[in-house]
């Protein structure tokens, strides 16, 4: 029952952490940038969540306020492309790892000032109930959270395979100039790639707030989220999903069954063993290479 | 009175950085015509369509389809006024199947029964691809990424169709298959073409009329019967040695995406 409960706490996380971690997927697939701010996008879409649903700010319903949330992270993330990293264009690679960096730095400044450094929660319709199924007693917030990842990711999977828009979004990352060649308007597929990881990390961070508190730094988290991703192979999206629940499920039983103090580097251990053995990834897509 | 020219370019100059690679040149393509643009390596030939199909900016000069100028528009634009350009080297998607990549060259239509009888006219020309439908286009062997080339592009039921060296890397049966496929598309489905070749034999076997090339520059227009007679011709881009070395010519460059 013990280890139960460890599991689907574990697993909860993990799909936060496999949730940030799609959202750099498919910014790195797309744009062969690594937005680094992504951990930061989590943790403002999850404040202004906050901000527009519960009664000591705005107070709008709870279910307006997550869609609010995740169009203006939508958005945010459309507009950050336009107007900032577009114009990186030709850079290097570094350069755009700084400037992201550098964002993520401003959106801790903010979220600080905006709504102060202590942690705040997300009053959601899931806080402290519980589903049973049988004799299991689960957190109905951690139910949400493993479903709505669940269903998430199969939505993105169907999206990016069957729908007009998802395989030109595929086209523009595996041969940008021939997606040029076939009229697909590469920098606007770009564009509307970093508004749906904006999205993505809006519910990430609805569903990280709304089984505890957050805090402005709770965007630092994006370094596991990466790790999630690299050791999915930072390519399908099924694979970084696997990623995020393989590190979501480690920290609990590492912190119960390795000494305090330890415990905390057991998913950089994990990533630092998958590079070392398989530096594709676990899950890495295979490719035929032409001769 | 006759129609506006499909294609009319006039003085076009292209640059990478300070290389002048275009210096000044001007065609024009009729609605039906099979056009070749012939040059030896580095001729400009390549950095040319890309002027035209908008992946490159011009500095100097217009580009005209059917009188509308459409100097230095966006790719897409070019795409979804009627020209589709089909690179140099095929550069298809290479995760993505047979049918995927052929329903992105349908990318700026809409109609969907339109595009599934072009789908199947696609076939009908190419019946490898059909057969391949499922399989990974990275995965196809160098003359079928051609032919996948070649079919995406119609499927943009293009005004006009750019192709860039459709033999490179082929061997000489299959380059005869292709180019017999490309003639008759431009009889049969009345697709106007501008080939750009190195393969001058070929190329003005198929052609209406041809232009040559030279360190940005066109030095002679004709029709092809002429340009085939003519001497300077012959000697430098029908003579015999020129066959042998095409085939492993070199590699491009290509960037992958993990
Ligand atoms: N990206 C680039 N940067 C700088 N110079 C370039 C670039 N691409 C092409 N060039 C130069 O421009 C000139 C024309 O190149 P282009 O690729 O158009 O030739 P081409 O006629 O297509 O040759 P090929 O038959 O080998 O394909 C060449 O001198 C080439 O070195
Ligand atoms: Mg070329």
């Amino acid at each position: 029952m013990d280890v139960l409960q460890l599991v689907i706490s574990g697993l909860a996380n993990g799909c936060v952490y496999g949730l940030i971690a799609l959202g750099f997927v498919m910014i790195y697939k797309a744009t062969e940038a690594v937005n680094f701010a992504q951990g930061d996008f989590m943790m403002f879409g999850a404040f202004i969540t906050i901000w527009l649903t519960n009664t000591d700010f705005v107070g709008l319903p709870f279910w307006l306020s997550v869609i609010l949330a995740i169009l203006i992270m939508g958005v945010f993330g459309y507009l950050m492309e336009r107007i900032i990293i577009r114009r990186m264009f030709g850079q290097s690679q570094i350069a755009v790892v700084i400037l992201t960096i550098a964002i993520g730095f401003i959106l801790r400044f903010l979220a600080g000032a905006i709504w102060g450094h202590d942690p705040l929660s997300l009053e959601s319709p899931f806080a402290g109930k519980e589903v049973r199924f049988g004799g299991l007693v689960l957190g109905a917030d951690e139910v949400a959270i493993i479903l709505v990842t669940l269903l998430l990711t199969g939505s993105l999977f169907v999206f990016f395979a069957k729908t007009k828009l998802g395989l030109a979004m595929q086209a523009a990352s595996q041969n940008q100039l021939a997606a040029y060649y076939m009229g697909i308007p590469v920098k606007r597929v770009h564009g509307l790639i970093w508004g749906l990881s904006g999205m993505v990390s809006a519910i990430a961070g609805i569903l990280f707030a709304a089984k505890g508190a957050i805090d402005p730094s709770a965007g630092l988290l994006g370094i596991k989220a990466f790790a999630a991703a690299v050791i999915g192979g930072f390519g399908s999206l099924p694979g970084v999903l696997i990623g995020g629940l393989i590190i979501g499920l480690t920290e609990p039983f590492a912190s119960r069954y390795i000494a305090a103090g330890y415990s905390q580097i057991a998913p950089y251990t994990i990533l630092l063993l998958v590079l070392v053995f398989r530096p594709a990834g676990l899950f890495a897509q295979m490719q035929k290479k032409k001769v | 009175m006759a129609q506006k020219p499909v294609l009319d370019v006039k003085n076009l100059e292209s640059y990478y950085g300070p290389i002048m690679a275009i210096r000044g040149v001007s065609l024009e393509v009729r609605k039906g015509q099979l056009v070749t643009v012939l040059g030896a390596n580095g001729a400009g030939k390549t950095t040319l369509l890309k002027s035209i199909s908008g992946v490159m900016v011009p500095q100097k000069g217009t580009i005209k389809v059917y009188g509308e100028d459409l100097t230095g528009a966006e790719p897409d634009v070019i795409v979804r006024k009627g020209l589709v350009h089909v690179p140099e080297g095929r550069e298809i998607f290479p995760l993505m199947t047979v049918e995927e990549n052929i329903a992105m060259g349908a990318y700026v239509r809409t109609n969907k029964t339109e595009i599934a009888q072009d789908r199947e006219m696609v076939f009908s020309y190419f019946p490898i691809l059909a057969e391949r439908r499922n399989q990974q286009a990275g995965t196809l062997s160098g003359g079928q990424q051609q032919m996948l080339a070649i079919g995406r592009g119609l499927m943009a039921k293009p005004e006009l169709m750019l192709l860039d060296e459709p033999s490179l890397g082929l061997s000489p049966l299959l380059v005869e298959e292709i180019f017999t496929i490309i003639s008759r598309l431009n009889k049969e489905q009345g697709v106007t073409m501008m080939l750009v070749e190195q393969n001058a034999r070929v190329a003005l076997s198929v052609a209406d009329y041809g232009y040559v090339m030279e360190i940005g520059r066109i030095v002679m227009a004709d029709t092809s019967a002429n340009l085939a007679a003519s001497e300077d011709i012959q000697e430098f881009y029908l003579g015999v040695k020129e066959e042998t070395q095409r085939d492993q010519r070199r590699w491009k460059k290509r960037k992958t995406w993990r």
